[in-house]
């Protein structure tokens, strides 16, 4: 993976001796709050309910055990002994105080990390598929892709005070496991038919109060205009998106209100202009970046054999490890959804565990999940029992991977000043529901969704179940939704009718679920189902 | 005299008031004029070779649009005066420099030490802009 040169280092430390700075020159009070608001969120620092929460940025969801192991220490010398892993495979701290957060960036400084814009009205940090360089079905790595654009991206004068947040997703297979398509930009490498690699772009997509399925903007941008094409569709945006609402002020409002076509026109003029001024960095550069990213030593011969003879091992093989590129190899994702549990939760004891492991048995390497877990990505197919074995023991082995516990849930009110209503009680609570893995397997591919509000972090309407949470006359409300998808299959969910309290929603969800279990055919899925049948059928079991 | 004026060019300030972009459409002879965030920077272009001072006003230190106009008349070749105007505070200077920016007179008055001190915050600069500075990736391939 990739690793820093002087100036790369030069840059975060930098950065900490500037937020060092600024956070002395609030504390003496020479700044107002509105002043430094925007300057602590562009370090990740948010005021919420009850403390400051930070949030590390873990670059395309990719890091070393050093790295991993740095994030479990902050946890037990910062906060409460556990971090919490994001929807934007970041990682987030619940009890932070100001008084700290220099010396926090300091220590992620030091293992090559930082918290740099990972909120504010700016180029957040770029996500990507977390089998990258492992998955079976892979035509391009994304992650050199990723790099370049993290490198650009990394205080971007131009776009430092953008009308919103601007979030950036890029994946290199045909199977879309980073819901590319609601992101203000997703990037998808593909192939043209003279054999070519290029960047498609999809702009104004995402999810919060208005979710949009972003447009092909760019359908075929060579990989080295890919940087002059990004500056051209922010500053398209930058100059022409909305300012006088801040919930109209993404870009896919933007696109959306001047049509796909009209914004490509203005992008394509504007593109033409970037050409001209030599902005691209030259292709040894994306070239150097690549190289940090060949394949590790991988061994040849090894055999596919696997012993299932442990029935729960065997489970969890079936459930959570993925097909590798290399022969003998596999991909493991580690469920943070253990029953009961609060989704992408982990100890700082079980977040060092992950990271031996990963150097164990993985190359040393680590991603983060957009659905809140972790992955090993190149575990050796003779060493998963061992690694099975370990996991289990630290309560590291739910065998739920996109089953219905896998759930994704926001912070909710428990944490966040935004929410109106919790979410990691309703999280809890189905989990428990569906505790029985076999009934869990019997549902299959099942994939939900809670948002606390409607700003949607949780991704609500990205799930085959999505649930909302909202404040009805002071009280808390749940609405649910069907029909929501991320993938290349990508739709949004409609909400079944009037919500219900946390314990009807959670009656709700089983109610949909049997519906489909009467209604579905061979080989069909939930979201396959709902999509044959519709509605009617599930409103009438809910409401009925 | 410009009210906290901070210059970083040596020639002689411009005297001339800035003028309206609607105004300087109307007035040949007018070689200063103001931009609000909603003006579009590109409508100056005609005429860059009579202007010597463009002013960039920035109402909300969080509207960012300034920011593209003035890398916009940089990158057509404007070279007279560029200044921010407005809410201008401290912590944004270094990124409006990169952006053109060579003159700042912000609504409340930065010390000039200070001042240098932001815009020596980044060792090096990982884009290539408007200001000359060499990106990292030249540094890195010997280019710069």
């Amino acid at each position: 993976m990739y690793q820093y040169d002087q100036y790369d280092q030069a840059m975060v430390d930098a950065r900490v001796a500037e937020f060092r700075d600024q956070v002395n020159r609030r504390l003496a009070g020479e700044m107002t709050e509105d002043q430094f608001k925007p300057l602590r969120l562009k370090n990740g620092l948010y005021l919420q309910l009850h403390a400051y929460m930070l949030r590390v940025a873990i670059p395309y969801g990719t890091l070393n055990s050093a790295q991993m192991r740095m994030l479990g220490d902050i946890a037990d010398k910062y906060d409460r002994g556990y971090g919490h892993f994001t929807t934007r495979q970041n990682i987030q701290y619940n009890w932070i105080k100001l008084e700290d957060a220099g010396d926090i960036l300091a220590d992620l400084a030091s293992v090559e990390m930082h918290a740099i814009q990972t909120s504010g009205n700016c180029i957040r940090n770029t996500t990507a598929d977390q089998f990258a360089g492992a998955a079976a079905d892979e035509l391009e790595d994304p992650r050199p892709y990723a790099e370049l654009l993290r490198q650009w991206s990394t205080f971007h004068p131009e776009f430092d005070y953008l009308p919103r947040k601007f979030k950036v997703a890029i994946i290199g297979s045909d199977t879309d496991r980073a819901a590319m398509k609601l992101h203000d930009i997703g990037i998808q490498i593909v192939k043209n038919a003279a054999g070519e690699i290029g960047c498609r772009f999809y702009v104004g997509g995402g999810m919060g109060r208005t979710p949009m399925i972003a447009p092909v903007i760019g359908d075929f941008v060579p990989p080295l205009q890919m940087i002059s094409y990004l500056e051209a569709c922010l500053r398209v945006y930058n100059r022409y998106g909305r300012r006088d609402n801040k919930y109209k002020a993404r870009i896919k409002i933007l696109v959306h209100e001047i049509g796909a076509d009209e914004y490509r026109r203005q992008v394509e003029e504007e593109f033409a202009h970037i050409l001209t001024l030599g902005l691209e960095p030259p292709p040894a550069e994306l070239e150097r970046i690549k190289g940090y990213f060949a394949d590790p030593g991988f061994e040849t011969g090894l055999s596919g054999d696997i012993d299932r003879s442990d029935p729960d091992f065997a489970l969890w093989l079936d459930q959570n490890v993925h097909a590798h590129k290399q022969p003998g190899y596999a991909i493991v994702t580690i469920s943070l959804k253990p029953t009961g549990g609060i989704p992408g939760d982990a100890s700082a004891d079980q977040i060092r565990l992950m990271a031996d492991l990963a150097k164990a048995h993985s190359f040393d390497e680590l991603r983060v999940t957009h659905a809140q877990n972790i992955v090993l990505p190149h575990v050796k197919k003779a060493d998963l029992y061992a690694l099975w074995q370990k996991l289990d023991a630290a309560g590291l082995a739910s065998a739920n991977l996109d089953l219905i516990s896998d759930i994704i849930a926001c912070p909710g009110l428990d944490y966040c000043s935004l929410a109106n209503a919790r979410s990691i009680p309703v999280a809890q609570k189905i989990s428990e529901r569906f505790a029985d893995l076999g009934r869990q397997r019997e549902l299959g591919e099942l994939k939900l969704k809670i948002s606390g509000c409607i700003n949607a972090c949780g991704h609500h309407h990205a799930g085959h179940i999505g649930i909302l949470g909202v404040d009805r006359k002071g009280v808390e409300n749940y609405q649910l939704l069907l029909g929501g998808s991320e993938g290349a299959d990508t739709s949004l969910g409609t909400i079944t009718g009037p919500g219900f309290n946390e314990d009807g929603i959670v009656d709700a969800v089983e109610k949909a679920t049997d519906v489909y279990l009467a209604q579905r055919t061979d080989g069909e899925r939930f979201l396959d189902t709902y999509r044959r049948i519709g509605m009617a059928p599930f409103k009438e079991a809910i409401y009925g | 005299m410009v009210e906290n004026a901070l210059r970083y060019r040596d020639d002689e300030p411009v005297a001339d008031p800035a003028v309206t972009v609607d105004a300087f459409a109307e007035q040949t002879n007018a070689s200063a004029v103001r931009i609000e965030p909603g003006d579009d920077a590109r409508i100056l272009l005609p005429h860059l070779g009579r202007l010597s001072l463009v002013e960039v006003n920035f109402p909300a230190y969080t509207d960012g649009r300034g920011y593209s106009a003035a890398r916009i008349l940089r990158e057509h070749g404007y070279d007279g005066e560029l200044r921010a105007v407005g809410d201008v505070l401290l912590d944004q200077l270094s990124h409006m420099r990169r952006c053109g920016f060579d003159s700042f007179a912000p609504n409340q008055a930065i010390d000039r030490a200070a001042a240098d001190k932001a815009l020596a915050t980044w060792p090096e600069v990982y884009q290539k802009t408007v200001d000359g500075r060499a990106a990292i990736w030249a540094k890195r391939h010997g280019l710069a």
